[in-house]
């Protein structure tokens, strides 16, 4: 089962309330998006840890019903 | 040997390791070849572990980092990133400062 961007959006809202979000559907096939989220939590933290963050928002769904999202993360 | 001493000994024994999906010459996996080939255009010898002739390394080396996703490099036993980051650092000529500091390059 693929996830829409909304889905996404609100996995990651829910772990990260303060999250400004921005997804692309790369190929148009629900599976391959791309995602710039920045939040304060970013701050001051290391680009490892931004990302696993974001992963743990995504609840296992990476790698799984979420074949590819390509994160770019930043402070605020 | 149980998996975590298997892939301790694999990030030990090579400076420059990368987890991924095929080999340096046929990745298998558009995010494998980007790091394989960034890896490659900075000239640094490095160890591709294809993680799809292993079920027990490609599970394991998810637990071992807690990341999720193929590919994942290591340099001098210390997980540097996965895709998304090296390619960040390498455009930011920061992957390039880290090797220089691990005595890669």
């Amino acid at each position: 089962m693929a996830l829409s961007i909304e889905e996404i959006k609100k996995l990651i809202t829910s772990s990260i309330p303060d999250a400004s979000i921005e997804i692309k559907d790369l190929v148009g096939d629900s599976n391959h998006y791309s995602a710039k989220i920045s939040s304060k939590i970013f701050n001051g933290i290391s680009k490892i840890d931004q990302h696993k963050l974001v992963y743990k928002s995504l609840k296992g769904k990476m790698g799984n019903e979420l074949h590819a999202l390509s994160i770019t993360t930043e402070g605020k | 040997m149980n998996i975590n001493e298997k892939l301790k000994e694999i990030i030990t024994n090579n400076d420059v390791c990368l987890f991924m999906k095929g080999v340096p010459a046929a990745p298998q996996c558009g995010f494998s070849m980007a790091v394989s080939n960034i890896l490659k255009h900075l000239n640094i010898n490095f160890k591709g572990i294809n993680v799809l002739e292993d079920e027990n390394i490609r599970n394991g080396i998810k637990e071992y980092s807690d990341w999720p996703t193929i590919p994942q490099l290591y340099v001098k036993g210390e997980f540097v990133g996965g895709c998304d980051i090296i390619k960040e650092m390498f455009e930011k000529g920061e992957l390039k400062t880290l090797l220089e500091d691990k005595k890669i390059i």
